[in-house]
């Protein structure tokens, strides 16, 4: 007879339950959910004329068009160079590597508005790369140029997390074996790492532009915000609020909710395709 | 780390260091030219106007401010995420998946929505607003905001570092101690808190370097009382506003020195904890 733990029935737990779990739903319904249902219920509350009034605004839609814009831009230009540091980080060494790692690091620990002045420093045409840039007749400062850059700025770490652990993952064995038989380096690109890459690549893309529509900090000092040309939406809902007009604050909040979810569930979509395809194991890493 | 064979050919180096260069580049370009600025422009005119300027009355308040709220950020979040992951991980519920994406929802709200957020639930046209008026007591544009802005945005990060270890680990050893008679005051101190004690530090960590950079969610509830609700971010807002552009890039380096330290140890943390992961793993 199989010897069985007389304690190991399934009534057996361990103390605390109660506690914890009161703790914990109390918390989150204070914190989190209580906002978010006053949210949808001022939402539902608001007459349409007034929700149609508020979308009718050219000046939100020239700021939706700037951000979204701006945000995909940045989310592109991180993606290759993203791409490319993960690619160093994940397979090369050399002097100065630890020195890389810290900093891909600072752009997710870096206050936005310290990051905010620094970039407007960097690219004004007074000093530096802004002066050269200048002198071609290209402004950073005060266009969607700077809005691009800002958001490329706090965008990169996304990428680069995404990509680097799957190419440390996959190890080099293929190319390997692909470079004996007698494939090009450019085959080896196209048919071997970019295939086993794209799913994290573009999940690193989506949170990178969903964290760009959202952006306000690092970007409210480079951009300028001037109305219809340089004012972000993030931008819009503050100056609503700050009118007390939380009717209309509302309203661009739940669209812009709206829109970065979609991008989440493409994002955890993609991401759960690529687990699945790979056996990945989540090894607790960021 | 893996280490990789590095490239022998000619034209495998090359192309090494053709991308490294190229990656140099851009990171120099967009993280290390605007850092160094900060520096270069805070010393712009030599140490007196720094120390003036870090000295002022206003950036101490604002100090403060950010260290009231870096508290309670760490502290109510700790305690919530012990809990958390507590429960989540040691016994068996239903909705697990649910209330794990609850506690990530503030990662994918904008920190100007969080903001409003607060506001709806506690301003002064909200219920519990207009409730707490009546005893005197206002919650937007005052220090409890500030708290509660910081509260809301980093929710998340002590509860998801505590949860990654705990599922990890098992609970062979509180339920030995437990079988055994340990009171539960002696469960947590002598087996609970030594095992989790380096991702509790480590979600600590990740709180407090963003309670100390929220700029966004503090932004909007704050009102912007000078020397009442600016915590440092804000104060670098202020005085750039202001054109005190010294004393802005001033104030800016003390956050830029928090950022890299906070990474600096960050690093440290997160090879301890791997090792205990692994060594745990090892055991099984």
């Amino acid at each position: 007879m199989p010897y069985t733990n007389p304690n190991k029935s399934k009534s057996f737990q361990l103390p605390g339950k109660s506690i914890a779990k009161s703790i914990t739903l109390t918390y989150l319904g204070v914190i989190l959910v209580f906002p978010l249902a006053l949210l949808l219920i001022t939402f539902f509350q608001i007459p349409m004329d007034i929700i149609r009034e508020t979308l009718n605004d050219v000046r939100l839609w020239a700021a939706l068009k700037v951000t979204v814009t701006t945000a995909f831009c940045a989310a592109l230009v991180n993606l290759v160079f993203g791409t490319l540091i993960a690619w160093i980080q994940a397979r090369y060494t050399y002097i100065g590597k630890s020195i890389v790692t810290m900093l891909i690091d600072i752009p997710f620990a870096l206050p936005t508005s310290v990051a905010g002045i620094a970039l407007t420093a960097a690219f004004s045409h007074k000093s530096g790369i802004g002066k050269w840039l200048h002198s071609f007749g290209i402004d950073i400062n005060y266009t969607p140029l700077g809005i691009t850059i800002a958001l490329i700025f706090i965008g990169i770490p996304f990428v680069i997390r995404q990509v680097e652990p799957i190419l440390e993952e996959i190890g080099t064995e293929m190319e390997q074996a692909a470079q004996m038989l007698g494939a090009t380096p450019f085959q080896i690109t196209t048919k071997i790492i970019l295939p086993n890459i794209i799913p994290a690549a573009i999940a690193g893309f989506t949170a990178a532009f969903a964290r760009g529509l959202g952006e306000y900090g690092s970007v409210i000092f480079i951009s300028g915000n001037m109305p219809m040309k340089t004012e972000v939406v993030s931008l819009i809902i503050v100056s609503k609020l700050e009118q007390f007009n939380y009717a209309g604050a509302t309203i661009i909040s739940v669209v812009m909710l709206s829109i970065s979810l979609v991008f989440l569930l493409i994002s955890n979509g993609i991401q759960f395709l690529q687990k699945k395809k790979y056996g990945l194991i989540n090894k607790g890493t960021h | 780390m893996a280490q990789f064979a590095q490239p022998k050919s000619i034209s495998g180096i090359l192309t090494k260091w053709a991308l490294i260069l190229l990656a140099f580049l851009f990171l120099g370009i967009i993280i290390v030219m605007p850092i160094a600025l900060v520096c270069i422009k805070a010393f712009s005119q030599g140490f007196e106007p720094y120390i003036a300027a870090i000295t002022a009355t206003e950036t101490l308040n604002s100090i403060k401010l950010t260290i009231i709220a870096v508290f309670f950020a760490v502290v109510i979040n700790g305690i919530f995420g012990i809990s958390a992951a507590w429960w989540i991980t040691k016994y068996h519920i239903n909705g697990k998946g649910i209330i794990i994406s609850l506690i990530d929802l503030p990662f994918s709200i904008s920190p100007v929505i969080s903001g409003m957020l607060i506001i709806l639930a506690a301003g002064s046209k909200s219920t519990v607003g207009i409730f707490l008026e009546q005893f005197g007591i206002q919650i937007i544009f005052t220090p409890i905001s500030i708290v509660l802005a910081t509260l809301f945005i980093t929710l998340p990060f002590t509860a998801r570092e505590l949860i990654t270890l705990m599922q990890s680990q098992g609970q062979e050893e509180e339920e030995a101690a437990y079988l055994l008679g340990a009171p539960t005051w002696k469960l947590f101190t002598k087996i609970v808190l030594p095992n989790i004690l380096p991702a509790l530090l480590y979600g600590s960590l990740l709180t407090a370097a963003r309670a100390i950079g929220e700029f966004g969610a503090v932004s909007v509830v704050s009102g912007h009382i000078r020397g009442y609700t600016a915590t440092l971010p804000l104060q670098v807002e202020i005085l750039y506003n202001d054109y005190q552009f010294i004393d802005a890039f001033a104030v800016a380096t003390l956050m830029l020195s928090i950022t890299i330290i906070s990474i600096i140890v960050r690093a440290i943390l997160n090879k301890r904890i791997a090792k205990q992961i692994n060594v745990k793993g090892d055991q099984k």
